[in-house]
């Protein structure tokens, strides 16, 4: 879709370095997409597949609420033939699918292999990743685990039914001895190669980061969002092998009779927990980190002042992914932890809100005295800054141990994560999409439909999440098919809420539509003053090969 | 909360029947081993009729209302610290933005200013929420504390987690144990009892006793929760957790499974009975027999756990 390449005259730098060069407008299609060195073609597949994957894990979620709409099974069972059973297992197939499908191969990949790709290297005044290969074979992993994922719904988990209905945590015993089946092996072995695949491609920013900055562009020059995509590397880079240990000790506990997670064997199922969640902790910060780096460009640009309080922004996200990774046992306060062990997680917790706040005050400050335009990316940016305060005053209700006796578990919890993702990661992803449309395709969005888009869909989200918050004060539990009518009311306008929300993404697909069939071409620098950074300074789309002479920063 | 029911009647009726029929066409059966008791009137106290103010949802937007002292603790930490705090947060950052969206509009402020450090307010807004949180932390690591802190106990249940039911043990009065099935709607109807919350054999505890609960389970991770208690622990297989709760009101209390366990993690509820401390003996001495279990060497057990039961609280 980025169409042109041109950049034949060569400069000693890139010619040296690379001997495909001269070849670039003859890459045929084969070469160009499914071999790509070039870190904006893999950033656009990785966009191109976190499209593919969000429509997928929404969907499952669209047939969630439907059958959540009201009390009783009325829709699962057309998916098996009317048993009832086999409905209850589905329900868990799709808890399952939407979790792991929105985390691994939805956001992530937007976010990180998405927006990442493409603007780091640009940010930093670097030609390209520093492993261009390697982040080919990166976002290829990827198709393969998620096509794994997908395929394990349709063999056999527990005796008689189809598909891994653990949760995206997979405790065991349910993935071992509850689940005897294959899907199970499938889905871990999809999470090792995404896992490999974010590895990888940690590697590789924090290689490109640290090595290729442009002459100038020191580490405390750098634009917020390249700073934000290094903490998060950092922690795919210190996570990701701790999960990937823990579900190898699933499969071979599943698979070679050991007992690392069984207690008749001397294991402890207690001991996963532990595990995933020292990965899976640092994960959501993985999740929301590149948005507080996209949003503090977009609240920049749209200000036309610099970032307030850079550095204290900076090191907020360092602070942010160091706690993140001190604080795995809130996710079990109701496991049997020791006392003492939950007062430390309790304030170890609490004390993440610091940063928090720092980085949402210093935002308002961005904006305070600045010169206000509202595009369409700035509303997104905007909602992103409420809604994820939202998000994280909840969290700060649940990080309470003795408090969190009666939420854990319920649907409070699915209310404070969707608002700090499904509102907060998923708007960041919205406004980056808008901010730099211009820039990846060299064509304009249309901007009343983009703002019909924010709004239709910051209804529907709040309509369908706020609710969550009182049927979990009320008791309800996640993870049921069915629930007693009493909560029927609010479960009901949640659906609605979806519907709303459905509609605003009709709207946004609309917009790619209108928006892709345009002809009109940007302008380097289509939003004016206050948009600063490197690829400001590159035409719409950048050229093939940008920064065959190193800009020089100041 | 009946009004909450109309609203939506459009939808929910279809849907109702739907349910009605789909529980009818395939009753959820436990394992035929675990169904020990049929008759559902069983000896010992008759089925309460539930309470819709206590021990169940109500379909409102705050909490349970609770009924132990654990749990008032938390509700008001919750409720009269907490919530306030932190709406109010929430309400300043949502006042801040719509000021600076409204002040700083480009119409209204054509040349942006420069200013990107101020450090005495940075060092406000670094401050300041460390206290807020110093003002939470204080009350909650009190209910921490609270909360592993029981009276001695009076009573001990263990409550054991299978695929899709709970078992409770009264190792106390004789060891004998049972099986806790939920009821299919129609048996939920016949007690007036909400659907999937109520079982087929209930927890009967004495009321005014430190009860102190051990739960564990047999297969897959469970997790022993009733809302109006503040209880919520998981039953894990292979280990042995401790929770407690102490209830001063009769009545029949209900939770649901909290850890995802399978296929019918949704219809394996949790059924609690408070009952007085008379009703509670003739209760045990209608499961040991019953059970064949010794009467002289049961019932000094059955009465010492009663007394102390009801001694407990006075003293």
């Amino acid at each position: 879709m980025t169409g042109e390449a041109g950049m034949a005259s060569s400069s000693a730098l890139v010619s040296a370095a690379d001997h495909d060069d001269h070849a670039d407008h003859k890459l045929s299609f084969v070469q160009r997409w499914l071999f790509s060195t070039n870190h904006k073609d893999i950033g656009t597949l990785y966009l191109i597949f976190a499209v593919i994957a969000g429509t997928i894990g929404g969907a499952i979620s669209g047939i969630m609420r439907l059958e959540l709409a009201a009390p009783g099974i009325q829709y699962l069972t057309w998916f098996t033939d009317g048993n009832l059973d086999a409905s209850y297992h589905l329900w868990n197939v799709f808890i399952t699918g939407h979790g792991l499908i929105m985390v691994f191969f939805t956001v992530m990949p937007a976010m990180i292999g998405g927006f990442g790709n493409w603007f780091v290297p640009i940010m930093i005044g670097a030609p390209d990743m520093a492993f261009p290969r390697m982040n080919n074979v990166s976002f290829w992993l990827l198709v393969p685990s998620f096509t794994l994922l997908v395929a394990s719904m349709f063999v056999e988990g527990p005796a008689g039914f189809n598909g891994a209905g653990t949760g995206w945590t997979v405790y065991p015993p349910l993935s071992t001895a509850g689940h005897p089946g294959p899907a199970v092996d499938m889905a871990i072995l999809s999470l090792h190669i995404a896992g490999a695949s974010s590895i990888l491609g940690a590697i590789n920013f924090i290689t490109t980061i640290l090595n290729m900055r442009a002459p100038g562009m020191t580490l405390h020059k750098m634009p917020l969002f390249v700073w934000s995509v290094l903490v998060t590397a950092f922690l795919l880079l210190l996570s990701l092998p701790v999960l990937a240990g823990a579900i190898t000790m699933l499969l071979t506990d599943r698979n070679f009779g050991t007992h690392f997670f069984t207690a008749d064997g001397g294991g402890d199922p207690v001991l996963y927990q532990h595990l995933f969640w020292f990965f899976g902790h640092p994960e959501v910060y993985i999740l929301i980190l590149p948005g507080f780096g996209m949003v503090s460009q977009i609240i920049s640009t749209f200000s036309k002042k610099p970032v307030f309080g850079y550095l204290g922004m900076a090191y907020a996200m360092v602070a942010i992914g160091f706690i993140g990774f001190l604080v795995w046992a809130h996710h079990m306060f109701t496991a049997g932890l020791d006392v003492n062990t939950k007062m430390y997680f309790t304030a170890a917790t609490m004390i993440i809100a610091v940063p928090t706040g720092i980085k949402i005050f210093s935002w308002i400050a961005t904006m305070w005295g600045g010169s206000l335009s509202f595009p369409t990316p700035m509303l997104w940016a905007i909602g992103f800054i409420f809604m994820f305060t939202v998000g994280g005053v909840t969290g700060v209700i649940l990080a309470n141990g003795g408090v969190d006796t009666y939420f854990h578990d319920t649907y409070y919890v699915v209310a404070h994560f969707h608002y700090v993702l499904s509102l907060g990661a998923v708007f960041a992803i919205f406004a980056g999409f808008y901010y730099w449309f211009g820039k990846m395709t060299g064509k304009p969005y249309n901007e009343f439909l983009g703002k019909l888009h924010f709004w239709v869909f910051f209804i529907g989200v709040n309509i369908m999440f706020f609710p969550m918050h009182f049927l979990g004060a009320d008791g309800m539990p996640r993870r049921i098919p069915d629930y007693p009518e009493i909560f029927a009311y609010w479960n009901n306008i949640a659906s609605i809420g979806y519907a709303i929300m459905g509609v605003g993404m009709l709207i946004f697909f609309l917009n790619m539509i209108v928006s892709f069939a345009g002809k009109r071409r940007m302008e380097d620098n289509y939003w004016g003053e206050g948009a600063t950074t490197l690829e400001w300074t590159l035409s719409s789309p950048p050229p093939f090969h940008q920064f065959e002479t190193l800009p020089v920063i100041k | 909360m009946r009004w909450h029911l109309r609203h939506f009647s459009y939808l929910s009726g279809l849907a109702l029947a739907g349910a009605a029929r789909a529980q009818t066409d395939a009753p959820l059966a436990a394992p035929i081993e675990a169904v020990t008791v049929t008759e559902l009137p069983a000896s010992g106290p008759s089925y309460v009729a539930p309470d819709a103010l206590f021990g169940q949802p109500n379909g409102g937007w705050n909490m349970q209302t609770p009924v132990t002292d654990i749990g008032k603790e938390a509700y008001s930490l919750t409720n009269y610290i907490m919530n306030p705090m932190m709406a109010a947060v929430a309400v300043l950052v949502l006042i801040l933005l719509a000021w600076v969206v409204f002040r700083y509009r480009a119409a209204a402020n054509p040349v942006a200013s420069k200013t990107s450090h101020n450090t005495t307010i940075e060092v406000v807004w670094t401050v300041v929420p460390v206290l807020l949180l110093a003002v939470i932390a204080v009350p909650s690591f009190r209910l921490l504390a609270n909360q592993y802190d029981p009276p001695k106990a009076d009573i001990t249940i263990k409550a054991i987690g299978h695929q899709w039911y709970w078992e409770y043990e009264y190792p106390d009065q004789g060891g004998f144990s049972f099986d806790a099935v939920m009821l299919t709607d129609e048996e939920s109807a016949a007690r007036g009892s909400p659907k999937l919350l109520d079982t087929d054999n209930r927890v009967v505890v004495p009321v005014g006793a430190t009860v102190k609960v051990l739960t564990t389970a047999s297969d897959v991770m469970h997790s022993f929760a009733i809302p109006s208690f503040w209880v919520k622990m998981d039953a894990v297989p292979g280990r042995i957790n401790e929770t407690w709760f102490k209830v001063d009101r009769p009545g029949v209390y209900f939770g649901q499974c909290s850890e995802l366990c399978g296929t019918k993690h949704a219809f394996m509820p949790i059924a609690v009975e408070v009952v007085s401390k008379a009703e509670f003996a003739a209760w045990v001495a209608a499961k040991q027999s019953e059970n064949g279990i010794e009467p002289p060497a049961a019932e000094t057990a059955a009465t010492t756990a009663v007394e102390a039961a009801v001694e407990g609280p006075a003293a």
